[in-house]
């Protein structure tokens, strides 16, 4: 599976199957089971249809037909959001250590 | 039309020592043995997917997270700095199909899905770290269980 296709030619995954998505949707839109089953299903079949090494099968699926900016804005500075600090990962690491303590 | 990562991600990080990004030359091949309807298929995902209580990803952690395959969403939770988390903590099957896998399974699309699926942080800077720590626990994993093909998503 992939949405960085320059980045799979360059490593040459023996099969890929890729879907123009925004990082982190590789495998579809959130609470989406329709297009994620679609992706999924397409993948698995690729495991019996790609002959050739190398090869990378490119699904159809569009993110969003009205807006493509995100093609231009993704991965450009600025553009990423501010990630958890340390102090919060490590206070929802320790949440998640608490709720399942047994 | 396709995002160019390669070149963006020079740009981003322009400040610093221009990434070398693993180039190969050759392209390792395996045939499928059976049909994917008769196929064992392990489940990994990149994309920083922890289970319960397991312990966060680090920076430069090489380390992988079992997910039992019968995990409930409820029970999963996702760090990864190199990549917009928000919809993956909404839904984690956005980078980790293991629902749609399991139903695929249930209908018999496919043989059987392989019990853990797997999970790593990929936003780890050392490739070698990954080839010479990471793939071959993964790849002694997926012997013991006898896997037929392995589904990766790379988030």
């Amino acid at each position: 599976m992939t949405s960085a296709l320059d980045i799979t030619q360059s490593v040459k995954a023996p099969r890929a199957v890729f879907v123009n998505f925004p990082l982190g949707h590789q495998t579809g839109r959130p609470n989406d089971p329709a297009i994620q089953r679609k992706i999924v299903r397409d993948a698995l079949r690729a495991f019996e249809t790609i002959g050739t090494p190398g090869e990378i099968v490119q699904l159809p699926y569009v993110w969003d037909p009205n807006d493509r900016t995100w093609e231009t804005r993704d991965y450009t500075k600025g553009w990423m959001p501010e990630r958890p600090s340390r102090e919060a990962a490590d206070l929802a690491e320790a949440e998640r250590a608490a709720r399942y303590a047994k | 039309m396709p995002v160019e990562y390669i070149p963006r991600t020079r740009e981003l990080y322009s400040d610093f020592t221009p990434y070398r990004w693993v180039v190969n030359t050759t392209v390792p091949w395996t045939p499928l043995r059976k049909p994917i309807a008769q196929s064992k298929i392990a489940l990994m995902s990149s994309g920083g997917i922890m289970y319960r209580d397991q312990p966060r990803f680090h920076h430069e952690d090489a380390s992988y997270r079992r997910i039992p395959k019968d995990a409930a969403r409820e029970d999963l939770s996702v760090w990864h700095f190199g990549y917009p988390t928000a919809d993956a903590e909404k839904d984690p099957n956005c980078v980790f199909p293991l629902e749609r896998m399991r139903e695929l399974e249930a209908e018999h699309v496919i043989g059987e899905l392989s019990d853990p699926a797997f999970s790593f942080m990929g936003g780890v800077y050392s490739a070698r770290k990954i080839r010479e720590e990471l793939a071959p626990q993964i790849v002694d994993e997926l012997r013991r269980a006898h896997v037929d093909a392995f589904y990766l998503v790379p988030a």
